[in-house]
């Protein structure tokens, strides 16, 4: 009886007392427009550094759309813009039109949906990308690749078959080529776009203990379906609906007891 | 179990009469297929009941004899074929290839894409005869006589909406987040296209343009008023060449037997040529899938 | 609040609150009879309490299988996980007052023909309707959420704190009096204490109501108002 009382009164404790984390992407009065249609409207909210945000929300409330500001992906479309404030670092604008966007995606990289490992060798999928930046002897190249491979936590199950292509891994592995892929050129934020979807559930363990140890490194900010691993995985969390954030906390006051009403009827399964 | 399924349907009309139209139908396609299948058979048989005697090694050290001549071979109008299709394709598949990436990368929601993609179309089903005809107006007419160049642009003419269409296809098939995958690494557009979305339809577009060189291999009527045909060994591109179709088409009108035992062997090379160039295609495709 | 989307979460959760409130049901009939075969000396009645406390202990072995399955299943978030905590904790209060009744019940049968003085039962017989009072309280706030009862009862504990003190002194003189007395007044200091208890297990409860709904826990200190630790009742001097 007593333990019981013992554990509730420890989760309703704040956390172990963590400094307060910089800003590593500010957004302020942030619209977002398709065409005509307004599917951003007011976001207000900070991504700290090397902390993970999470986003989560009903289908179309507009949290993808979210992260592919924050690498300007939106671009890559016509009739998309966005209007208002993006800080990265509190110096550089990520919505001014005359920023060199590949740059920018050189700092702010991206994990998709569904693994997209370039039709190259395991190999050469890495050092295609570090290509870009970098000249590199061969040697200086192996260590790199071997250590993204490592960073993507994919380094002793591919070490024997660098030359395989990357198509002949299994979607697990598959993703976290993507992964290796872009922590090989040394980004300083990842974004996940519903990473684990398309994955079974030990490749999703896997992964999200992955992202735990990047999260030393990087700052991530991370946007899934599955609540659970938000609850898992994150430090803080957004919920969103219909375009609006409704609601931005730690995780663990998200989860154990929200301020409004709707994010509480969706994390408990009453929405809809 | 098997009691329920073989009682039920046998007294259900229904089931009955589907099984029935299933029958006849299957039979009406097999039967298509079929005749088809005989059709060809038949082409091929008696190409090479024809065409095997006339292979010899003479076909391809001597040039085509004159009338009435019992020896001779075909040597100028096999490498006059070779060497129009080789700078037609040269020039229309670069092209073609080029257009459908426009069409796919860059101009893919522009009005002006779909415009050309119309016109494509109806260019790719033209009657070759016309492209010839639009060539011989266009090149020999101002160029005062027939030439190979004329008859090469006139394959080329007809390779481009082919590999248009193939090119466009292809990259259009290349998956979205490839692409954003690519672009999120920081790839400028250029390379994105370049290095990623070629190297994923690589094998497509390839085997478009191994189709388009077995179609025109085997064209005749743009090259009847643009290269026109020549009984020498030439290899002046400013004046008429040789080439297998038309050469064909001359000897097997004539009433010398020779002749038209050349064209016989030449029709069978033709389609030995064809036959190859599908067939390497076909295996080229299917690697692709394999991955 | 609107329904979850997958029924079986809310089935799972009615059932829940029935079975504590079943055993919400027995507890108050426990405390009812245990004073009542106490006062009366009724070794049969005693006999009933002691035998239906087996209902309660399973009834509380259910509602823990049933809380854990619900947990395991639905990965409960927020209100719905405290719910399912605090009915954890609140079944767990219940199945102590059901063992405290069984405690009195058991003195009862102890106590036997023994000489007792009749103005000592009436002080445990007034805490016991506090006690009961209580608890009805509680658990009504419980079913209803209503955290502004919760926090009555919660207060409302000084009360039973006090007369458990004034028990406890009032118990003490008859002792001393009348030596006769002695065994019969000891079972009766338990007794009194065990109500005492019972009363504390009721504010347990309304700290768990207030903690389910507004998810925070009630931070400020509990009034603690016995004081029988202290108290000492000087021998008369003779």
């Amino acid at each position: 009886m007593n333990g019981l009382n013992v554990a509730v009164d420890m989760a309703a404790v704040a956390m172990p007392h963590m400094p307060e984390p910089d800003a590593k992407i500010t957004v302020r009065d942030l619209n977002f427009f398709y065409g005509q249609s307004k599917a951003l409207k007011n976001i207000n909210l900070t991504l700290g550094t090397n902390r993970v945000t999470a986003f989560i929300g009903p289908s179309g409330c507009g949290k993808s759309t979210l992260l592919r500001i924050f690498n300007r992906m939106y671009d890559l479309y016509p009739g998309q813009h966005a209007e208002g404030q993006v800080l990265l670092d509190t110096t550089t604008n990520i919505l001014d039109p005359k920023l060199d966007l590949n740059l920018l995606r050189a700092r702010v990289g991206m994990v998709f949906q569904k693994p997209t490992p370039f039709p190259m060798t395991i190999y050469e999928n890495i050092a295609f990308g570090i290509r870009l930046y970098e000249r590199l002897p061969k040697s200086e190249m192996d260590g790199r690749v071997e250590k993204a491979l490592r960073g993507g936590a994919l380094w002793d199950e591919v070490k024997d078959k660098l030359n395989a292509s990357g198509l002949s891994l299994s979607g697990g592995q598959q993703q976290r080529l993507c992964i290796a892929r872009t922590v090989a050129v040394q980004p300083e934020v990842i974004l996940f776009d519903e990473p684990c979807s398309a994955l079974d559930p030990i490749s999703t363990a896997k992964i999200e203990e992955l992202i735990a140890e990047l999260k030393e490194d990087y700052t991530i900010a991370i946007v899934t379906h599955n609540m659970q691993q938000a609850a898992r995985v994150s430090d803080r969390t957004a919920f969103m609906y219909l375009g609006e954030l409704i609601e931005f906390d730690s995780t663990q006051h998200i989860f154990t007891n929200p301020t409004d009403r709707r994010t509480q009827d969706y994390i408990t399964g009453r929405f809809g | 179990m098997s009691t329920v399924t073989d009682s039920a349907p046998a007294i259900n009309p229904i089931y009955s009469r589907r099984r029935r139209a299933d029958i006849v139908v299957r039979a009406l396609c097999v039967g298509a297929a079929a005749f088809g299948v005989t059709w060809l058979a038949l082409i091929l048989f008696t190409l090479f009941l024809n065409g095997l005697a006339g292979l010899n090694f003479q076909l391809f050290t001597e040039s085509t004899p004159p009338p009435g001549a019992s020896s001779g071979g075909l040597l100028n109008a096999i490498v006059g074929s070779l060497i129009m299709t080789f700078i037609g394709v040269g020039i229309g598949a670069p092209l073609g290839m080029l257009a459908g990436t426009f069409m796919a990368e860059y101009g893919r929601h522009d009005k002006l894409t779909s415009v050309v993609r119309f016109i494509n179309d109806i260019l790719l089903s033209a009657p070759s005869i016309i492209i010839g005809l639009f060539v011989y107006g266009a090149v020999v007419v101002p160029m005062g006589g027939f030439s190979a160049l004329a008859g090469s642009l006139a394959l080329a003419v007809i390779v481009i909406p082919v590999v248009v269409r193939t090119t466009e296809d292809m990259l259009l098939l290349v998956p979205g987040p490839l692409r954003e995958a690519a672009s999120a690494l920081g790839l400028p557009r250029s390379l994105v296209i370049r290095r990623i979305a070629y190297r994923a339809a690589r094998a497509g577009i390839i085997t478009g343009v191994l189709l388009a060189t077995a179609r025109v291999a085997g064209e005749t009527a743009p090259l009847l008023f643009t290269a026109l045909s020549n009984q020498f060994w030439s290899l002046d591109l400013t004046s008429a060449m040789a080439n297998l179709p038309v050469t064909i088409n001359n000897f097997v009108q004539s009433p010398y037997e020779y002749w038209k035992q050349l064209a016989w062997a030449g029709a069978l090379l033709i389609t030995l040529a064809v036959l190859t160039l599908n067939v390497g295609a076909r295996i080229l495709g299917a690697e692709r899938t394999k991955k | 609040m609107t329904e979850h989307t997958i029924k079986a979460f809310d089935a799972d959760l009615q059932d829940l609150a029935r079975m504590v409130a079943e055993m919400g049901g027995l507890a108050e009939r426990q405390i009812a009879e245990s004073v009542q075969a106490l006062s009366k000396r009724d070794a049969r009645l005693a006999q009933r309490v002691v035998a239906l406390d087996a209902t309660i202990d399973s009834l509380q072995r259910e509602v823990e299988e049933r809380a854990v399955l619900t947990i395991a299943r639905r990965q409960p978030m927020a209100v719905d996980l405290r719910e399912i905590v605090g009915a954890l904790r609140v079944s767990n209060d219940l199945e102590r007052i059901g063992d405290l009744a069984k405690n009195i019940a058991k003195r009862v049968i102890a106590l036997g023909d023994e000489f007792n003085p009749q103005r000592a039962i009436r002080g445990v017989g007034h805490m016991a309707d506090l006690v009961l009072g209580q608890l009805k309280e509680v658990l009504d706030a419980y079913a209803r959420h209503d955290t502004g009862k919760a926090m009555v009862v919660w207060r409302g504990d000084e009360e039973i704190d006090a007369v458990n003190n004034s028990l406890f002194r009032e118990f003490l003189t008859y002792m001393m009096e009348d030596p006769r007395s002695i065994t019969y007044c000891t079972h009766l200091l338990f007794c009194a204490k065990n109500i005492e208890r019972m009363g504390d297990h009721a504010t347990n409860i309304a700290e768990t109501v207030y903690y389910i709904v507004e998810g925070r826990v009630l931070a400020d200190e509990r009034p603690k108002g016995d004081t029988t630790a202290s108290t000492n009742v000087p021998y008369p001097a003779a």
